[in-house]
């Protein structure tokens, strides 16, 4: 075997190219959704190197100027470049989408975990109150949380993130169900394990697996949510760039036919929503083709 | 359901900051007027009480007295409500008509290059937001190629009192034989539906594509097939009809996000409905009206689940309850 890095380059191509042989489609749809959002976070994290200037910079050219070799992206009614925003208002919506998925999902797995080995009037009480929150339009309750706090960045990520918790809370408090009953958790109680070890070495490793797929796919829907309500004017301050709040802008200047400012950041919110869903397809026909089939 | 809804959104909208007090006076009213405003609208009794209250309220169909305006909120809603139900209804028009037979036509074509360009358009179409979706239908057909009007239920010379019955303004202008004013009603209608339709129908793409697989591997296609059905009916009548109950099952399921779809619609095409009034209350922290929005919407979504079950037991007669 030689050591080149050639042959090493060849080495992974191949292994990509065989995946893709063994997975058909879902492999594709997986790295290209990678790739989607390798590139947006790595434009996030670059952001004030590459863009070519300040997000809030008043001065970087005419007002309203269609895209062209300076601007590339135009400029917006207050002489900012609209392709600066776009870079910086990455981590704005990065930022939220991924804390809010982590936070609800922390909260939804433990409470289900717990809700689910607990059993009783807790289980009962709980389970009721999720299944009527996971039932109800999520978007129109993260408007009531998002209005209701004060406009940060803080405040907009817990909007977003009260929606998500029913969604673990139902699958991981399900699988918990049929994971206590099995012969290792029973035998675990057998040798006098307390339920606190019960429930993180036997069976939140078991729950955690199928939680990554949702996750995913958690984060492209947040995304969608977080510049849903920013476009409608909520939970962020006009301070922080963000590209549900740059869309509603542009919104103003649609009649005059300022096209640049409403497509860019819509492509944008797109393409990264897409990306999240792509990898969250990829993984799951890869981990479990049963999952999506519900 | 609408019970534990009910008080989540009550407590919530009354822990966090802001109220309608000093929403309506300014930050700056002195101290007296505020109390008194306080003692006027009752929110200078115990939370508890007021709870109370509001459950005995709703117990009795009274979803109290908007704060900000005097107008009941029950009026307001009426007004309101059969704008959404136009926009909705037609939404879920367009998604059926685009995603159920691109959905059965990928099965059919199952693995095929059509097959896989008809689950990327779902995939694509899933993730483009509803919001931007309208945005751009704003300005390709109605500022570009001026076809559509982009805002609003008619145009502004179309007298609404002339024909304003049951609010639905497709049914009211057919009602009193007013095609001119039908004609501007539905040209209204065509983009909001079609954002609303469209976004949704890369869901039923997949459900019905992955219900059909189901059901083109059972024996009966296989025996239609052998009987010299044509392929063609084989698939789109014997073949959707079976498919067609989990689909409606779904179609359940997707009446929230119907919902939401329809808020960010309304408010992108200036629509004057639920979401819009939704907004406009909430910057106003207007209590009761917030409120009742919730309750109603919870309700549509109760209603349409029921709904969905009565309508399966009809065309399954495998089904009995």
């Amino acid at each position: 075997m030689k050591h080149s890095p050639t042959a090493a380059m060849g080495r992974v191509i191949g292994g990509f190219t065989g995946m893709g042989r063994k997975y058909g489609a879902e492999w594709w749809i997986l790295i290209i959704g990678a790739l989607i959002i390798g590139g947006i976070i790595l434009m996030a994290l670059l952001a004030p190197l590459i863009a070519p200037y300040g997000p809030h910079d008043q001065e970087a050219g005419p007002q309203l100027a269609p895209p062209s070799s300076e601007h590339l992206m135009g400029t917006d009614n207050l002489q900012r470049d609209v392709l600066s925003r776009i870079i910086f208002g990455a981590r704005t919506i990065l930022g939220v989408a991924i804390l809010a998925a982590i936070i609800s999902s922390v909260v939804g797995i433990s409470l289900g975990m717990f809700s689910g080995y607990s059993g009783g009037a807790f289980d009962k009480t709980l389970s009721l109150i999720m299944d009527s929150v996971y039932s109800f339009p999520g978007l129109i309750l993260a408007i009531a949380f998002a209005a209701m706090l004060e406009p940060g960045i803080m405040s907009i990520t817990i909007a977003v993130a009260v929606i998500y918790i029913p969604t673990y809370f139902r699958l991981v408090r399900g699988q918990t169900l049929t994971i206590k009953e099995e012969l290792y958790v029973e035998s675990a109680r057998a040798i006098g394990a307390p339920n606190l070890v019960i429930l993180g070495k036997y069976i939140f490793p078991n729950v955690i697996a199928t939680t990554a797929v949702v996750f995913t796919m958690n984060v492209g829907d947040a995304i969608m949510i977080e510049a849903a309500l920013t476009y409608l004017g909520l939970g962020l301050p006009p301070s922080i760039v963000d590209w549900g709040m740059d869309l509603a802008m542009g919104k103003k200047y649609l009649p005059s036919g300022q096209w640049w400012l409403i497509t860019f950041p819509g492509v944008m919110i797109s393409t990264l929503a897409l990306g999240f869903t792509m990898l969250g397809e990829g993984l799951a026909e890869i981990l479990n083709p049963r999952l999506l089939e519900r | 359901m609408l019970f534990i809804l009910l008080t989540i959104v009550f407590a919530v909208i009354r822990i966090m900051p802001g109220d309608p007090v000093s929403a309506m006076l300014g930050g700056h009213a002195p101290d007296k007027v505020i109390e008194q405003k306080k003692e006027e609208l009752g929110l200078n009794k115990p939370l508890i009480v007021q709870y109370g209250n509001y459950l005995w309220q709703v117990a009795h169909l009274d979803l109290g007295t908007s704060m900000i305006f005097k107008q009941k909120v029950t009026s307001a809603i009426t007004d309101k409500l059969p704008a959404t139900i136009e926009l909705t209804v037609f939404g879920m028009i367009v998604t059926l008509l685009v995603g159920v037979p691109l959905g059965a036509y990928a099965a059919d074509n199952r693995r095929s290059g059509k097959d896989y360009l008809i689950r990327l358009y779902g995939i694509v179409i899933y993730c483009i937001p509803v919001y931007w979706l309208g945005l751009m239908f704003q300005m390709i057909f109605g500022v570009w190629l001026d076809w559509f009007p982009v805002a609003g239920r008619t145009s502004p010379r179309v007298f609404v009192s002339t024909f304003e019955q049951t609010g639905l303004y497709i049914i009211d202008t057919l009602l009193i034989n007013d095609w001119k004013a039908l004609w501007d009603v539905l040209m209204h209608l065509v983009l909001p539906s079609l954002t609303l339709g469209l976004t949704l129908s890369g869901i039923f793409i997949r459900l019905t594509r992955a219900n059909m697989l189901d059901v083109l591997k059972s024996d009966y296609i296989l025996a239609a097939e052998a009987r010299g059905i044509r392929h063609f009916s084989v698939v789109y009548k014997h073949g959707l009809l079976n498919a067609f109950v989990p689909i409606l099952t779904m179609m359940g399921l997707q009446v929230s996000l119907l919902m939401a779809g329809a808020v960010l619609t309304e408010s992108t095409f200036s629509w004057p409905g639920m979401g819009r009034l939704l907004l406009e209350r909430i910057y106003l922290r207007d209590y009761p009206t917030i409120q009742g929005v919730i309750v109603i919407f919870a309700l549509i979504v109760a209603f349409m689940s029921l709904l969905v079950d009565i309508i399966y037991a009809l065309i399954d007669p495998r089904v009995r309850y």
